[in-house]
């Protein structure tokens, strides 16, 4: 009787085993092989790798822009993903539905797709938005765009915005409907409503949502590979690099699964320090 | 001069006319009670009262002010809702506290009125609690103490009690109709339970379909109904031979309607009869006194006092004239 459950979960199990554990496993004892540029990979253990990883300045910068360059994507999608879910919410039927839709189409459209509208709407001395304020006359030469982290930062943000919106939007579908009204007929104004009722309710939401964006940000390839190319890696573009171009196995995996470890360590944290704070209050 | 008026109040949403010149004078300190079905507009007339919704046509008169000139979080009133709508996040102080802090009611003084207003609901050892923490009873006593707490000029109250069990439900009656007379605040109650509004108010507006059928002290809605609605809708009724009479009014003679009984329940302290008759099925409510009663297939005799005269005194404010 008690067998029956774990008899039913195996099939899932051992898919998970076989796509997940088994390829982590075999990346993480990857990253103690040896690499040569002639010698190619050599099956021993040794630390080399990890050495370069954690001493090398090279790879702390790395390190630091693909962390910093995931929190302000983070406080990006907060910024307005939380104005836009309490906007949304507060829309009437036919129109709540149909923005909603707005707002999660983009994750019907591929990444790659996006950010290259992106490119081309501000790529360098071509990109339209650049022709266009530069014929207007407000801009002298083109914003930078392309190999920024500034550009980096607003292709993400717009890519993980939907994330943001239906995590505080679920936390707004949990708002008593009269709330508003009670602290309205105590006396507070809209302003007091939103600070003192609302945003501490949602609060949760925002963080969980911020949990996501934040661990997509970090972990995100195709976006960074775009905007910044080879000239501006991130850790996953210097991943696929090391992989895929300068050949050094080895090296890839120590950054990839430097990057895993640090990302749930991030991300368990997080959530942890979350239910903490609001265990006692929302149960 | 009344202290609240309300003058052929109406509510329309988009052709459905949910509240339909509703016309009410609630005097300082009274307890008034909005009864109806289910959909009949009570919560929409609360509403209006306290400025969430804006009615199509009317005006209400606080003191003789126009109430609707002056915007919902101006108005100084004191809301139950039926949900509680407890903040979730304060502490059951803390959320006593808002309205004074909205007020702008010094710290000091705002904690003293605090402990006084949760003392008086009875909850003045569960300051530090969480919303979440406590009974639906408790909740229930947290929110009137919100409303409470800004010394409301008026207190709308929205199915308060609907969320609670029966027993709980009739403590809290006692307790809330204590708590009225010793703040002696202005009360408006929302409700559907024809009990609890004969229990706690001192007139009823009997409402159906967005308009007020009766308005009068309990007693009297109940003994000389002005509509065959009211009349069904506070108790149950027996149409005799083109008399309405009250089942509790009716007892077993000697002489009188004869009948047969075709059903008896023991309901604890009363029997319920269903009695055959030639004027039709006739419900009988008896005291239990511990006397042997009639049983089921006995025949038996029903007399009754002559109805009442018809209702001269208080005319359906919302129908004058018409
Ligand atoms: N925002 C709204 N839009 C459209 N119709 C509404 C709206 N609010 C209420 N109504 C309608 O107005 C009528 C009266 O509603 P109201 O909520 O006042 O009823 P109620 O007497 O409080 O009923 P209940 O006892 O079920 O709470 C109902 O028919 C309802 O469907
Ligand atoms: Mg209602």
């Amino acid at each position: 009787m008690r067998l029956a459950p774990y008899l039913l979960s195996l099939p899932a199990l051992l898919l998970f085993a076989g796509v997940v554990v088994v390829p982590l496993v075999m990346t993480v004892l990857l990253s103690f092989h040896d690499w040569g540029q002639y010698k190619g990979i050599e099956p021993v253990f040794i630390l080399k790798n990890w050495q370069e990883v954690l001493t090398d300045s090279y790879f702390h910068e790395m390190f630091a822009r693909t962390f910093r360059i995931a929190f302000f994507v983070t406080l990006l999608a907060a910024v307005f993903g939380a104005p836009e879910a309490y906007i949304l919410n507060r829309m009437k039927s036919p129109w709540r539905g149909l923005f909603l839709l707005v707002i999660l189409g983009p994750l019907l459209i591929s990444v790659v797709a996006r950010t290259l509208g992106w490119a081309l709407l501000f790529g360098g001395n071509s990109g339209l938005v650049n022709k266009a304020l530069m014929s207007a006359g407000l801009i002298s030469a083109p914003l930078p765009f392309m190999f920024t982290e500034t550009g980096m930062v607003v292709a993400l943000a717009h890519v993980l915005m939907p994330y943001m919106v239906l995590s505080v939007w679920a936390a707004l579908q949990r708002l008593d409907p009269q709330i508003e009204n009670a602290a309205v007929a105590l006396g507070a104004g809209p302003f007091t409503v939103l600070r003192r009722i609302v945003l501490p309710q949602v609060m949760p939401g925002i963080l969980s949502g911020a949990i996501i964006v934040f661990a997509l940000a970090a972990s995100a390839f195709a976006t960074p590979a775009i905007i910044g190319g080879r000239r501006l890696k991130v850790a996953s573009t210097l991943a696929y690099d090391e992989f895929l171009n300068t050949l050094n196995w080895p090296l890839g995996a120590a950054v990839a699964v430097l990057l895993l470890l640090a990302l749930v360590a991030i991300v368990i944290g997080a959530s942890r320090l979350v239910e903490r704070r609001y265990a006692q209050v929302f149960g | 001069m009344a202290f609240l008026t309300l003058e052929k109040l109406t509510k329309k949403f988009g052709t459905h006319l949910a509240v339909d010149g509703l016309s009410l004078e609630v005097e300082k300190g009274e307890f008034i009670a909005l009864l109806g079905p289910s959909g009949c507009g009570k919560t929409t007339t609360l509403q209006m009262i306290a400025g969430f919704v804006d009615p199509t046509a009317g005006a209400i008169r606080l003191e003789g002010r126009d109430l609707l000139a002056i915007k919902p979080a101006k108005r100084g009133l004191g809301i139950v809702f039926q949900s509680y709508a407890l903040f979730p996040h304060m502490t059951v102080a803390e959320n006593v506290a808002f309205g004074l802090e909205m007020q702008g009611v010094v710290a000091a003084e705002r904690t003293k009125r605090v402990a006084e207003t949760l003392d008086l609901v009875g909850l003045g050892a569960f300051a530090v609690r969480f919303p979440r923490q406590m009974s639906g009873g408790q909740q229930q006593r947290v929110a009137l103490a919100r409303a409470l707490v800004i010394r409301p000029s008026i207190l709308l109250l929205d199915e308060p009690l609907s969320n609670l069990d029966a027993k709980l439900r009739e403590e809290m009656q006692i307790e809330l109709r204590q708590i009225q007379r010793t703040v002696s605040t202005t009360t408006i109650l929302v409700t559907h339970d024809q009990a609890e509004a004969m229990a706690l108010s001192d007139r009823i507006v009997v409402m159906n379909q967005g308009r007020a059928e009766q308005i009068g002290p309990p007693h009297e809605a109940y003994e000389r109904p002005a509509t065959p609605f009211v009349a069904n809708f506070l108790g149950k009724t027996n149409l005799v031979n083109g008399t309405t009479v009250r089942p509790e009014k009716i007892s077993f003679g000697t002489s009188g309607l004869a009948g047969k009984v075709r059903t008896r329940i023991f309901q604890g302290n009363h029997w319920l009869y269903q009695v055959d008759t030639d004027g039709g099925l006739v419900t009988v409510i008896r005291q239990n006194t511990g006397e042997a009663m009639p049983t089921e297939g006995a025949a038996v005799h029903l007399v009754w006092q002559s109805s009442p005269p018809p209702s001269s005194g208080e005319v359906p404010a919302g129908r004058r004239g018409s």
